[in-house]
Parts: structure tokens; sequence; C-alpha cells
């Protein structure tokens, strides 16, 4: 048993970084110096940000198990674009994408009682409620009430607008540019192509949504560091209490950056492994807690599934995959997954998405733990939005305008550079015309 | 009348009318609504009996729950939100949360 006790310190310990002497300085591209955070909190990069990157880059609106059979529809409102999208499967089974908005008069076409809620269901056909224009599932205009008072109309011409949709191990992707620049494939890269997970066996989900007052980035920051852990969440439980995280912190134990994408991995050391005090006595009775169950699923074998912990590191616990620009997929070691989402709406709102992926519990205690996993991801999340509130505040004071970022927060450092990057370049090609 | 719980737990029936609720958005307004009086005696009486309720519910298979059943699982997940309160926070809400919102919108049943 002591030698358990030993966990949080080996949490705390440095890991060996690279030969250049940190994980920033192993990336040329980028530099040690101050950041700015100008790009957060000003309207006109925000204008800016939308042609440069949320129309130009691949975006997750989904999973393939959100379309079980032909006919089955999902909305997504994408709403830094001010659009919504029709997500369906054809009867050739193929997923396919529309803007969700009718050729006729511009209705938003598939909706249930209040225009601004997503819905999903299955249907053979999607009518409009405003004058009955009927669409296919392949989107073709099939049906115009009393067509004969049109003049010269070729249904043909009025199919609904469709958006490049592409799928990778499950994860539906949608691109808003008349022609993407990559493929899906291309665009993911190697380093996240290279992950071949379960996850169509991982089908029990639980959706958080919140909408919150700060920029995507400075949230979505917050979830691509371990530095502030042990100080925001320091009072969770008493692991987080134990005084080597509050005095030493904590180190992550691998990053690495590939294109526009980017990984953390850390140990484990949590999920029961500690003497007892060291758990809130609901994670003691129900073997769960921070985050997720302690025993392992059933997709747990002693063989890692290929592409997880990319850095070989030993004692892995999780990686936290950021999947350019608002995506991320975090594995854990007892075999479920989570996803998060972070949705620019304005340039100081967001619209944050938590899913949590399991194996469908087999019983009532498998399911608690699932539970009680799901609910610290709430108890942790709301400190985060409440301090991100605030972040935000200080930024947009422009009291101070340069923020020195230490190596733990490399991947924010580094996300910081690629939305600059691809901002650039889309001003470049612009000005070339 | 049917029992509300299983007859082990029938001692538990008087928690049944407000804390057996459908999602989690009911159950975090139930422990913001509440004073720490009030959710402290509802973990007071049934975290001695979690253990046993999950050996009992254990019994039947998961998409297969009597009703009575059912209620006693779904005191349990308000049990797990009601622990923060009572085992992390000593306050129903979470410190320096302001108003920000996270709900969550699409849960498993049961
Ligand atoms: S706007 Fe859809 S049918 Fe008229
Ligand atoms: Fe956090």
């Amino acid at each position: 048993m002591t030698e358990n006790l030993k966990i949080p310190k080996q949490a705390a310990r440095q890991y060996p970084k690279p030969p250049e002497g940190s994980w920033t300085e192993h990336y040329p591209e980028l530099d040690t110096e101050p950041v700015s955070y100008e790009n957060s909190i000003s309207p006109e990069f925000f204008e800016l940000e939308r042609e440069a990157v949320f129309k130009r880059a691949w975006l997750n609106v989904g999973r393939v198990e959100q379309l079980k059979r032909k006919g089955s529809y999902f909305t997504k409102d994408i709403p830094g674009l001010k659009t919504s999208l029709i997500v369906v499967r054809g009867k050739d089974d193929k997923v396919r994408a529309f803007h969700n908005v009718c050729r006729h008069r511009g209705n938003k076409l598939v909706w249930t009682d209040y225009p601004a809620e997503e819905v999903s269901g299955t249907c053979r056909q999607f009518a409009c409620k405003y004058h009955g224009w009927t669409y296919d599932l392949e989107g073709t205009l099939t049906f115009i009430l009393q067509e004969g008072e049109f003049f010269g109309i070729d249904k043909s011409k009025y199919g609904l607008v469709q958006v490049h949709c592409d799928v990778w191990k499950g994860f539906i992707f949608v691109n808003f540019a008349a022609e993407p620049e990559q493929s899906l494939h291309d665009f993911l890269g190697p380093m996240i192509t290279a992950i071949d997970y379960p996850f169509e066996k991982l089908t029990q989900r639980y959706y958080y949504r919140g909408d919150i007052n700060s920029n995507w980035k400075i949230f979505h920051d917050a979830f691509q560091e371990f530095y502030h852990p042990p100080i925001l969440h320091g009072h969770q439980n008493p692991v987080m209490r134990q005084t080597d995280y509050q005095d030493l912190g904590f180190y992550t134990s691998y990053f690495q950056a590939e294109g526009p994408h980017r990984v953390g991995s850390t140990s484990g050391g949590a999920g029961g492994k500690l003497v007892p005090e060291f758990y809130n006595p609901i994670e003691q009775v129900m073997r769960s807690g921070l985050f997720g169950p302690w025993d392992p699923s059933e997709i747990v074998t002693d063989q890692l599934p290929p592409g997880l912990n990319p850095g070989n590191k030993k004692n892995w616990g999780l990686d936290s995959f950021q999947i350019f620009p608002n995506f991320a997929i975090v594995f854990w070691e007892t075999g479920w997954y989570l996803t998060y989402h972070y949705w620019p709406v304005t340039h100081n709102r967001l619209l944050f998405e938590a899913n949590a992926y399991f194996t469908p519990p087999r019983n009532v205690r498998e399911r608690l733990a699932q539970q009680l996993g799901i609910a610290t991801i709430k108890e942790y999340a709301l400190e985060d939005c409440g301090t991100l509130e605030a972040t935000q505040m200080g930024l947009e004071s422009r009291v101070v305008t340069q923020f020195p970022l230490g190596d733990q927060e490399f991947m924010c450092r580094h996300a910081n550079k690629v939305i600059n990057t691809w901002v650039a370049d889309y001003q470049q090609k612009q000005a070339k015309g | 009348m049917a029992n509300l719980l299983p007859a082990e737990f029938s001692d538990l029936e008087p928690f049944v009318a407000d804390w057996c609720l459908d999602s989690e958005p009911e159950r975090y307004a139930k422990r913001l609504s509440s004073t720490m009086g009030e959710i402290q005696a509802f973990y007071d009486a049934i975290m001695p009996r979690a253990e046993d309720a999950m050996v009992y519910l254990d019994r039947f298979p998961l998409d297969a729950l009597p009703e009575d059943a059912v209620r006693l699982l779904k005191l349990l997940y308000s049990l797990i939100l009601m622990s923060f309160a009572v085992e992390v926070w000593k306050q129903p809400y979470i410190p320096d949360t302001g108003t920000a919102q996270f709900e969550l919108k699409i849960e498993p049943f049961p």
C-alpha cells in the first residue's frame, strides 16, 4: 500500500523532454515568446476566422451511430456560420450533408416546434412546412405544389445545397469550401489516421452542451493543458488535494504536433489504484470518478489500439487528441472515450459540447460507474466555464496584451500559432485574388 | 397500491416523491434549489444503502428492471449528483461558476 501512496509523486515528476530541452523548442515553427490573444477578443478577427478556418477546415458534426438506417437524419446547427445542416443516410446508405434551407423561399426545412433547436429522426423525404416543396434523401427536389404556376421551372436545378461530407472511423465530417483544398484523409494526416479504435463498440452515449461567454479558443485552451487542474480543480477530490499536485504541479508525459493537429498524453495513477483515503466516498462505492469507471471495459486488452499512446510512454493513462480546428477526442485507459466540440457563436461566445461514449453497460453497477464518471465531467467543466468567462473579461480589457506560456502549455501555443497561420494564409490568397 | 420501492428498501420511500427524477437537468436543478440540510438528509439516508441497492438491482437485466427497481436506481442517480454537494463543495452549487450552464441533453435510460 505504501507503494501506491507514491503515485501522485510520480505524476508530479518531470518527464524527459526532447533533446532541444523543451516540447516547444522541439518544433522550429514555434517560438518561446509571449503570445497575443487579440485573435480571441477582436470581432474583426472572428469574421476572418469564419472564412479562413471554419469554411476551409473539415469539421466533425457527429457519428454514424446517429444515423442507424436509411432515412435516418439529424440536423446540426453551426452557429458561427449562421447555418444549419441536414445530415442524412440515403437509400444508397451513403451519408450526405445539406444546408437546411428550402430552395423555394428559404424556410429552414427540417425542425420541430422550435426553429432554433436541433432535431433527429427517420423519414422517406423532407417536406417543407411552408408550401410543401419536397426533397428526397439525396437532396433532389421531387415535388412542387401547383408546379404549373411557376415559370419554366426545372426541378433538377433546385435540389438542396450540398456540403462536402466524408466519414473517418464513423466520425462524420463536413467541409464548407466550394472545393476542399485537401481530402478528409489528407487533412487528418498520419497521426490521426493511425488511430484504429473500436469506436463502433462504444455506443452508450451521454451528451452535454453549454452556452458560454468566452471565445472558443480561450475555452479550448483550458482543455488542452494540464497545468491548471491542480489549482482550478484542486478541491474536487483527495487526489487533487494532494500537496504533491498543488505544490509541484502536474507534468504531461508526452506532446506531439503534426500539421494543425496535436496530442498530449498523461500517466494514469487515479482510477482506483491509490489507497481509499484518496477518493471521495461515492467513488469508492461506485468504483468510478475522475473521470470514468475504474474497471476496464470489454474493449481493453493488453495491447492498446493502434495510434494511441503515440509517445509509447509507460503508465499511460490518457491521450487528448486535438483535431483542428475545434474537435478533440480523449481516450482513457479503462476503455472509453470523450469528444469535445468548441463551436464559436460570436467572438466572445461559444457552444461547448461534450460527448462520452462507453460500451453498453452489462448491469446496474456498470451503468452507475458510467453515470458517476459523466457527473464528474460536469463538476469540472462548470469550474472551467466560470473561470473562462472571467478570462475573456480580463483579455477584453486589453490592459495586458502579451502573455507568457510555459512548456506545459505547448498545445495552447501550437493552437494559437496554427489559427494565425490559417488566417494569414487565407488573407494572402485573397490578396492574390 | 404497489410499493414504490422494493420491500428491502421501503424505509427509503419518503424520498421517492422528491428525489426520483428523470433527467440530469432536473437533478441538478433539485440540487440548486435544495438546502444543504435537505441534501445532507437525503445523502445520509441513501449513501449507507447504496452498496445493498446495487447488489439488489444487479439481480435484474438492465433493460428489464421492474418499476420499483427503476425508482431505486433513480435515487442512486440523484445520490451521485448530491454527493458532490456533500463530499466536495459543502454547498449545493459549484463555487465560482457564475451563471454558466452545462446540461446533459442525452442520457441513456435506464
Ligand atoms: S419556402 Fe419551402 S416550400 Fe416555400
Ligand atoms: Fe479544467
